[in-house]
Order: structure tokens, then C-alpha cells, then sequence
């Protein structure tokens, strides 16, 4: 039971928001005491496993300075212009696009970002910025969007590209989990067959294609109410004015 | 022989971590210059030394990291890009070429990771087939950055100083990746995965098979919650609780569990901060004010398909 003291720290440090690093330090220190390993091997294991997992930050630091430049030579304004032209166009949609286009491709053994370096390459540049013009075009064009509309919106973006791409890729058979799959069955000297492993990851990949139009639809109609709701406050008396056929 | 090592790519990161090093040195506006120069340079360096430096020294570096993170020294700098103006300008001469860039990342890493890990000649290899993905990930954008100097006439030291500015929005959140990964392997050194797995056999009734594969979905999910990573959950939950119980106990088919396991364990990562590649840093790229808004997105699709998971795992794994 006392090994699991650093699920513990990991627990009580995100609730009390300590700095995540700080957290998950004292959490490697916590468990190295509790398994009676010296302070000395757990600096070093931090040290070995953060070297041997560089991978995980590689797409973002090699994506960030083409995207920058392309951002600062109006690749967002240029996406915004595209989108404009788009009747039909709401932010849900644009995700959603996104999003299935992400995971069907994924699915083919297409990945153009692993480790989360579509983030980079997509979210930020690209998907995020149309469906926020997306937004102000439906709600009327004029003015910016209230900025708890626009981080609604982002975090969605973020949100889909995730679930597109985690749900899309246990289906292709080269990928890592399949293979991981596999090896471990295979330690165990269980027969199991890639392609059945693979093919049996579609009933859920097709929940989360349903999931991410009830989530995007949402989206819209939270995107709506959030448009309302800062008109409201702009023009007060004209929408907001309290019914008046009870007063004395 | 490998002539082109993913080592490479992880000298050209730690050069740009120095980069960033360096700009912020020489940024007078900078609000912490001194700590952000540490921290930038700190990680610069064992990014590019990784694999000569001891082990140790990486670990104590890293201590160095954190604290410079806990004492508030690792902030952005005040400096900008260009004006929304100018960019309106530039994209309207730049047109659909910018995409053209944009795009030649994906085609240059689709292309390269079906072909790189082929292309041999005797003991000479151009890269490692188990690297052939993100190597061609890493030639593309290096490829597409090239290009975008040519089209857009800016000088490389446009896209360091960019890049940095993106960098720095991120911060220290950078290296929570990693961090949370060496943790995943103290937590397996220490053996938490056993525990762990040996309280769910001890505590539910798995004698009823819904019981059974329904605690082996949500286990995933759960332990995935806590490892941040469904695949160091993979091998603790299925053999504490998968194997045992789903298939020796009831005969399930070992293919849909992990198959529909494996899925439950990502529900987890869409819920969970210690995934943090997944969910913290994209906050923080997308310049977010609550680091914890992706997560919050994401827990009522996490929940949904976990739901469904259950179930789907329920009717198919003891039938087929």
C-alpha cells in the first residue's frame, strides 16, 4: 500500500496547484523512498528516462519555428479569409471536419503529427483561427468574440484533434499499440492476431466519430448562447429590461 | 550503420533551446532574463548531451529546472511579432502558398515514414525502421522551413526568433512530458503497477463477468489517469486484472481485450493533466488562461466513450 504514496502526492499537489513540476518530482522522490531505492538511482532514473524520452518534445520544438514564421507572415489571416467564404461554416463544424478528417486518416496510417505535434501544426495555425472566424461570421460579424467564447473554442479544437487522432490510430496495424499489443501477448504465450487487434478497435472508433458531433454540436450552441449573453450586456434595456406588467 | 540517427534531431532541439537561451540573454525588456537564460540554456544542454552526459547529472539538472520553474523565473519575454497590418498585408500577397508550406510537413513525413526505414545498401541504413515516423516528421518540418525562407524572403533568424516566442509561451510546461514519463518508470521500478492490480482482484466481485471486463475498461482508464500513458498501464492492468479475470477466469477473447482495452486506457489520457503532451502543452500553445481548459473539453468524451466501451466490451469479448 505505501508504494502508492506518490498517486497520492500526484493527487493532492494537482488539488492543492502546486506547481506540476514541483508535484511530480516529490511524487518520484515519494514512491523511490517507499520502494526503498536511494535518493541517488531516483535522480538518476529522472535523468535516464528524461533523456531516453526526448521523442515526446521533438514535433512541437521542430514544428514551432516554421509555424511562427508562417504566422507571422499571416498564415492565420489567410486561413480566416478561406473560411470567410464558407456560408455554412460554424466553429462546431470546422472542428468536426477537422476532426474526422484527422481520425480517418490516422486510421489509413496517415499521420501527419505524432506526439501531439499536430497541436503545432494544426490546432494553432490553422483549425483554431477558422473556427473562430467561423464564429463571428455566424454571429454577426462585427466585433471580437468574448474571450471565454474564444478559449470555448480553442480548448474544443484542442479537444477533437486529441480524440480524432487517439480513436483513428488503434486501427491501423503498423502502429505502436498494436504492436505493443502483440508483444505482450506474445510474452504471455497467448496467440493473437494483428489484424483481429486492429479490427477490433473500429466499433469504438465509430462511438467516438458519433461523440465528436455531439460534442461540436454542443460547441455551437454554446458558442449561440455566449454570443447572446455579451449582446445582452452591450445594449442593456433592449433585450435584459425586467417585465414590467407587475409594477406598482 | 545508421547514417541519419534521431540524435541529430535532438541536437538541433537543444540548439534551438540555446537559441532561445541566447535571445532571452540579450533581451534587455525580459521580465526574469537571468532565470529564463538558466533554464533555456540548462535544457539546451542536456538535450544535446543527453546521451554523452551521465545519467545523474541529467537527474540533477533537471532538479535545477524545476526549482528555476517553482521560484517564477520561467516567464515569456515582452517581444512581438509583426502587426496584424502587416500580416493582413503579407497574407494577401503570400496567398495559398503559406498553406503550401504548412502542408509539405505532413506529405514530406507521410511519404518518409513509408519509405526512410527501406533504404539500405549493405550495413549502411539511412535511418532505423522504429524511427522511420519521427524522423520523417523531423525532415519535413526542417524541409517545409527551408521552403518558408525562400517564399516568404525572411531570414532564418525570423523563424528562431518565432519559434522562441512560441517556445517561451509554452514554458516550463515543455518538459512535463518527459518528467511524467521518467515517473511512469519510478512508479514501475517500485512495482505500483502490481499493487495496484492486485487491489482490484482483491476488492470486486469478478466472478460475474460483466463485473470482470467492466473493472478491466475502467481500470484502464483509471491506472492510464494516474501513469498518464494507456501503454505503461497496458501491461500492469492486463495482467493483474485482464488476463486472470476476463479471459482465464470467464474465456474471453484475448484480441478484443486488448483491442477495446487499450481504447479505455486512452479515454483516460483525455482526462488526465499527467498527459501532458496530450493536454497541458497545446493549452499552452493555443495561449489559454486556465492550463487545465483542454482537459475540461475533453472529460464528457472521455466519459462517453468509456461508457460505451463497457458495453462493447461486455458483448463481444465473451462471444466471438
Amino acid at each position: 500500500m505505501i508504494k502508492l504514496i506518490g498517486i497520492l502526492v500526484v493527487a493532492v499537489g494537482f488539488g492543492l496547484r502546486i506547481n506540476t513540476l514541483v508535484v511530480v518530482l516529490a511524487a518520484g522522490f515519494a514512491t523511490g523512498w517507499a520502494a526503498g531505492l536511494p535518493l541517488a538511482q531516483v535522480v538518476e532514473l529522472f535523468g535516464r528516462s528524461f533523456v531516453e524520452n526526448r521523442y515526446m518534445t521533438l514535433p512541437v520544438v521542430l514544428m514551432v519555428p516554421l509555424i511562427g514564421l508562417l504566422e507571422r507572415n499571416g498564415l492565420q489571416e489567410r486561413a480566416v479569409a478561406l473560411i470567410k467564404q464558407a456560408r455554412a461554416a460554424t466553429a462546431g463544424r470546422v472542428i468536426l471536419l477537422y476532426a474526422l478528417a484527422r481520425q480517418i486518416s490516422v486510421a489509413l496510417g496517415l499521420n501527419i503529427g505524432s506526439s501531439g505535434g499536430a497541436h503545432a501544426g494544426f490546432v494553432r495555425p490553422l483549425v483554431a483561427p477558422m473556427a473562430e472566424a467561423a464564429a463571428k461570421t455566424a454571429g454577426g460579424g462585427a466585433g471580437d468574440l468574448p474571450e471565454k467564447t474564444r478559449e470555448l473554442i480553442r480548448a474544443n479544437a484542442a479537444a477533437a484533434e486529441n480524440t480524432g487522432n487517439f480513436f483513428g490510430e488503434d486501427i491501423f496495424i503498423a502502429v505502436g499499440a498494436i504492436l505493443l499489443m502483440k508483444g505482450y501477448f506474445d510474452g504471455q504465450k497467448i496467440e493473437v492476431n494483428v489484424m483481429a487487434l486492429a479490427l477490433w478497435g473500429i466499433p469504438t472508433a465509430v462511438i467516438a466519430s458519433l461523440v465528436l458531433v455531439w460534442r461540436t454540436r454542443a460547441l455551437d450552441r454554446r458558442i449561440a448562447r455566449g454570443l447572446a449573453e455579451a449582446n445582452d450586456r452591450k445594449t442593456p434595456g433592449k433585450l435584459s429590461e425586467p417585465r414590467k406588467e407587475n409594477a406598482p | 550503420m545508421t547514417l541519419l540517427p534521431l540524435e541529430v534531431f535532438y541536437a538541433l532541439i537543444g540548439a534551438i533551446f540555446v537559441g532561445v537561451a541566447i535571445r532571452v540573454a540579450l533581451d534587455p525588456s525580459h521580465p526574469r532574463r537571468r532565470g529564463s537564460t538558466a533554464f533555456w540554456g540548462l535544457l539546451g544542454v542536456i538535450t544535446l548531451g543527453g546521451k554523452v552526459l551521465p545519467a545523474s547529472l541529467v537527474g540533477y539538472g533537471l532538479v535545477i529546472l524545476v526549482v528555476l520553474a517553482a521560484a517564477r523565473q520561467v516567464v515569456p519575454g515582452r517581444e512581438g511579432s509583426t502587426s496584424p497590418e502587416e500580416r493582413a498585408r503579407r497574407a494577401e500577397r503570400l496567398r495559398n502558398r503559406l498553406f503550401g508550406s504548412a502542408l509539405l510537413v505532413p506529405g514530406v513525413a507521410i511519404v518518409g515514414a513509408l519509405t526512410l526505414g527501406r533504404i539500405q545498401t549493405g550495413d549502411f541504413r539511412l535511418v532505423d525502421p522504429k524511427q522511420a515516423a519521427l524522423i520523417a516528421l523531423g525532415l519535413g518540418a526542417v524541409i517545409a522551413t527551408v521552403a518558408a525562407w525562400r517564399m516568404t524572403g525572411d531570414r532564418a533568424v525570423a523563424s528562431v526568433h518565432e519559434g522562441g516566442r512560441l517556445l517561451q509561451a509554452i514554458g516550463w510546461a515543455l518538459i512535463l512530458p518527459q518528467l511524467l514519463a521518467a515517473l511512469g518508470g519510478i512508479f514501475s521500478a517500485a512495482g505500483v503497477d502490481r499493487e495496484v492490480a492486485g487491489l482490484v482482484g482483491s476488492w470486486l466481485p469478478v466472478q460475474y463477468p460483466f463485473v470482470a471486463s467492466a473493472a478491466y475498461c475502467i481500470g484502464m482508464a483509471l491506472f492510464t489517469m494516474c501513469m498518464g500513458n494507456a501503454f505503461a498501464a497496458f501491461a500492469a492492468i492486463t495482467g493483474g486484472a485482464g488476463l486472470p479475470f476476463v479471459v482465464q477466469m470467464h474465456h474471453g477473447n484475448p484480441a478484443i481485450l486488448g483491442a477495446v482495452g487499450m481504447l479505455s486506457g486512452y479515454c483516460g489520457t483525455l482526462m488526465t493533466p499527467m498527459a501532458a503532451n496530450f493536454n497541458i502543452v497545446p493549452a499552452m500553445l493555443l495561449e489559454l488562461k486556465d492550463r487545465n481548459a483542454v482537459i475540461k473539453a475533453q472529460v464528457p468524451i472521455g466519459l462517453a466513450i468509456l461508457t460505451a466501451n463497457v458495453f462493447i466490451m461486455y458483448l463481444t469479448v465473451y462471444r466471438f
